[in-house]
C-alpha cells in the first residue's frame, strides 16, 4: 500500500511509502478529509521521507490536501523532505506555502501541538 | 540514434516515475551526486508530465555522454502534441496553465547546462537537455 494512515492522539499521521499515482493522490486527499471528521483529528502530519522526487504535481497535491483539511478544521505539517529533494524544490521554485513543514515526525507533532492548542481562557 | 540511448514511452502518469527513475540511475552510473541525480529526476518528472497533460503521449530518450574532461546526461523529450504557442511565456517564472504551477520548464532550464525547445503550433515539441559534470567532480568509484 502506498500510504499508511495512523491516528496518534488528536492527530493523523500519513506516511507516504512510495511515489503516488495520480488517482492515489486524490484518494489520499479524500481519505484524509473524511478521517479528519470521523476521528475528529485536529492535525495531520504527512511524512514524505520515502519520496525521492517532489515535483510540481506533488507540491500542488500536498497544498490541496492541506487546504481541504483546513476547511475541516485541521492543520497539516509536511515532514521528512530529503535534503536533495529540498534543494531541487528550491531550484524549481516549488514552495509549499502556506503549508507548515518540519524536519521529522517528532518535530512535526510538536509543531502540530502548538498549532492546535486551545488558547487559555481569559476570565 | 546513439546505441547507448534508452527510449521510454510516456503515455500516462504511470510512465512518469519509471522515466525519472531511469534518469536518476543514469546520472548515478556516471557518478553524479545525489543532489544532481535528483535534479535530473525532477526535470524529467516535469517534462514527462507535460507530455501526458498537453500531448497525451510521447517519449523520453536518455543517453550518457562521454567527453575527455566531462560526463553528461542527455534527456530528449519528444511529443507530437499541440506545441507550445508562446515559448517565452512558458519559460517565464510563474507561467501557469492546467493547474497553476506552470510547465516546469523554467526550473528545468535553470538546472540544466544546455536546454533547447523545438516546437511549433500543432507540430509537436522536442525538449533537449544536458547536464554536464567535470570528471574531477564525479564519484571516482564509478566511471
Amino acid at each position: 500500500m502506498s500510504v499508511a494512515i495512523l491516528k496518534q492522539g488528536d492527530h493523523l499521521i500519513a506516511s507516504i511509502q512510495s511515489a503516488l499515482r495520480d488517482h492515489e493522490v486524490l484518494e489520499l486527499r479524500d481519505e484524509l478529509a473524511d478521517r479528519v471528521g470521523r476521528l475528529r483529528a485536529r492535525g495531520i502530519v504527512i511524512d514524505v521521507t520515502a519520496l525521492d522526487v517532489i515535483d510540481s504535481f506533488v507540491a500542488r497535491s500536498l497544498r490541496t490536501i492541506a487546504l481541504t483539511a483546513k476547511l475541516r478544521g485541521a492543520e497539516t505539517v509536511i515532514v521528512g523532505i530529503q535534503p536533495e529533494v529540498a534543494v531541487a524544490m528550491v531550484q524549481f521554485r516549488l514552495n509549499l506555502e502556506p503549508l507548515h513543514t518540519a524536519l521529522d515526525l517528532e518535530e512535526g507533532l510538536e509543531l502540530l501541538t502548538s498549532l492546535t492548542e486551545q488558547p487559555p481562557l481569559r476570565p | 540514434m546513439n546505441e547507448r540511448a534508452l527510449r521510454l514511452e510516456v503515455a500516462s502518469d504511470a510512465d512518469i516515475v519509471p522515466a525519472r527513475a531511469r534518469g536518476r540511475a543514469l546520472a548515478a552510473e556516471l557518478g553524479f551526486s545525489r543532489t544532481d541525480a535528483t535534479l535530473v529526476a525532477t526535470a524529467i518528472s516535469e517534462i514527462a508530465r507535460n507530455i501526458v497533460v498537453h500531448a497525451g503521449r510521447g517519449e523520453i530518450e536518455l543517453t550518457p555522454a562521454y567527453e575527455p574532461d566531462r560526463r553528461g546526461v542527455v534527456v530528449i523529450a519528444r511529443d507530437q502534441g499541440p506545441g507550445i504557442r508562446d515559448v517565452d511565456a512558458a519559460l517565464t517564472e510563474g507561467h501557469g496553465t492546467k493547474g497553476g504551477l506552470g510547465l516546469g520548464l523554467p526550473g528545468a532550464r535553470r538546472i540544466m547546462d544546455e536546454f533547447v525547445i523545438d516546437t511549433a503550433p500543432n507540430q509537436g515539441t522536442t525538449v533537449t537537455m544536458h547536464m554536464w559534470r567535470d570528471v574531477h567532480e564525479l564519484d571516482g568509484s564509478r566511471r
